[in-house]
């Protein structure tokens, strides 16, 4: 029994050196990629702009919760105006980054996932080292840094819209005073919850956009195999963010 | 310039796939300008054959040159340098599913040169013209028949004008009509364009009637060679089996397995 732990526990090693190693033959790709930035934004409008209406539809409901409860919680002690410095924190440092994560790698890894399984499994990729051309370069590098643009711009998105929930239900709805809830959330937000909340979203687009690039391009060339390979991109994702969230929440700290 | 006359010179070649020996000691020069044939039956490596002319696998021993090059000792840079100057039809086309089929063709131009788009435009709409697609330049590939995703793959593999041009299976499920235009195609393609054509398929008939030569593989090993014509009097067991179709011979019927007989009997509920 100790023999096949020690085995998975050396093949979840050697995975996670075979990330690593694609990594960074992704970024040593990228520089020349980004000469041809019409590929790059081609794949922000693919993986970001399709991603808009569930990122933005989500960001609503998780603001509109976010002032229910808060203003459940905030009542309690009297301070209903703090609702807005309540709600934009959470978003902004917490919700905001891990939630878009999260839905980009539903809707967005997969696609990538299934998208290169696809393109290994019909010749598309060995048609392109036969017409010499390097396939990292002309199609993973691509979709890797359009996740990465795109994660911290949804982010963003879903935060705005967040508040806007918040809002909705906090001021509009439960009655709390306008005037505080805006005026109490532009002085206690600082510049460091934000630029935690862009670091977050940072990571989580490198980490997200890896994973799905990855397990795709490693996909088995079969129907059973691209569908293993999507599974375990969001699989993988939602794991990897959660505990990546972790980390950088207590490095902020 | 002085060119050998064998644009792919392979001699004692081996290759092996995880132990199990595909190649063993394989001989096979295939001349400049002529359409050769590479035929066998299925699992004789006929794939890995074009994979290790194309450098997309390499040999474990012997020599195998491509167009001059020495692939065994070809740095990657080179190997792509060398790749522009072969185009290579696969089996379903492997057109690129996101692009029209016009960026398609256009896309070995778009990466490799630096021409002008009213340039890449006549030299796109002409390759389609020869394999008769002009029209469908359009159409995403999605929207294309077999016969057609390979007539444009066709296009695709010419733009760039090669020396040689790899065909893989191209008649594969295709139906009369498409086969024909197939078959035309890679008659005139060579001709016109002065290239030359190695063409992997097992459908003896087709292949007969285009091929100048013929390569017949079995075990490994080239078992015979020579025109069409020649191949059709072969009076050897294999090349007889094989151009007759015979379902056995020294081709067995069936898989390796244990004898019927004691299998049938045994106790054994599952292998």
């Amino acid at each position: 029994m100790f023999k096949e732990l020690w085995e998975s526990f050396t093949d979840a090693l050697e995975g996670l050196g075979s990330v690593v190693h694609f990594l960074i033959r992704l970024i040593v790709h990228s520089p020349a990629a980004l000469l041809r930035f019409n590929l790059i934004s081609q794949q922000v409008f693919n993986s970001g702009a399709f991603s808009l209406v569930i990122i933005m539809l989500s960001g609503l409901f998780v603001g509109m919760v976010l002032g229910l409860q808060g203003f459940e919680l905030l009542q309690r002690f009297g301070s209903e105006e703090a609702l807005g410095t309540a709600a934009a924190i959470g978003l902004v440092k917490e919700l905001g980054p891990v939630v878009t994560a999260l839905l980009f790698a539903g809707r967005a890894g997969t696609a990538l996932a299934s998208e290169l399984g696809l393109m290994r499994a019909t010749d598309q990729i060995s048609a392109m080292e036969m017409m010499a051309v390097d396939p990292i370069q002309r199609v993973v590098v691509p979709r890797f840094l359009g996740g990465v643009i795109s994660m911290p711009l949804l982010a963003a998105i879903f935060s705005v819209i967040g508040v806007y929930g918040a809002q909705l239900v906090g001021v509009q709805i439960m009655g709390v005073d306008g005037g505080s809830f805006w005026s109490q959330m532009r002085s206690a937000v600082s510049l460091s919850d934000i630029t935690e909340g862009i670091v977050k979203s940072l990571v989580f687009g490198v980490a997200c956009s890896l994973i799905a690039v990855y397990q795709g391009y490693y996909a088995t060339p079969t129907a059973e195999g691209v569908g293993r390979a999507t599974t375990r991109t969001v699989v993988t994702s939602a794991v990897v963010i959660l505990f990546l969230d972790y980390l950088i929440t207590a490095a902020f700290l | 310039m002085n060119q050998p006359a064998a644009i792919v010179d392979i001699r004692n070649l081996d290759y092996a796939v995880s132990g199990r020996p595909v190649f063993a000691g394989l001989d096979i020069q295939i001349p400049r300008g002529k359409i050769t044939a590479v035929m066998g039956p299925s699992g004789t490596g006929k794939t890995t054959l074009l994979r290790l002319i194309t450098g997309q696998v390499q040999a474990d021993d012997g020599a195998i040159e491509v167009a001059g090059e020495n692939m065994r000792a070809l740095s990657r840079a080179n190997l792509y340098v060398l790749r522009r100057r072969m185009g290579m039809l696969f089996q379903n086309g492997a057109l690129l599913t996101d692009l029209s089929v016009f960026e398609n063709v256009a896309f070995p131009l778009r990466e490799h040169t630096d021409l002008t788009e009213r340039l890449i435009r006549q030299l796109v709409l002409t390759k389609l013209q020869a394999v008769g697609l002009r029209g469908a330049a359009e159409l995403m590939p999605a929207e294309l028949s077999g016969g057609m995703s390979r007539r444009v793959a066709l296009a695709r593999a010419i733009v760039m004008d090669p020396e040689l041009l790899i065909y893989d299976e191209p008649f594969v499920g295709l139906d009369p009509i498409s086969l024909g235009v197939i078959l035309r195609l890679i008659r005139r393609l060579n001709d016109t364009l002065g290239i030359t054509s190695i063409v992997v398929s097992h459908d003896v008939l087709e292949i007969s009637t285009v091929a100048d030569q013929v390569f017949l593989l079995s075990g490994g090993k080239v078992v015979a060679g020579g025109t069409p014509q020649q191949l059709k009097t072969n009076p050897t067991e294999i090349v007889k089996q094989f151009v007759g179709g015979l379902a056995d011979g020294p081709v067995p019927f069936h898989f390796p397995a244990p004898d019927y007989f004691d299998e049938l009997l045994s106790r054994r509920e599952a292998l």
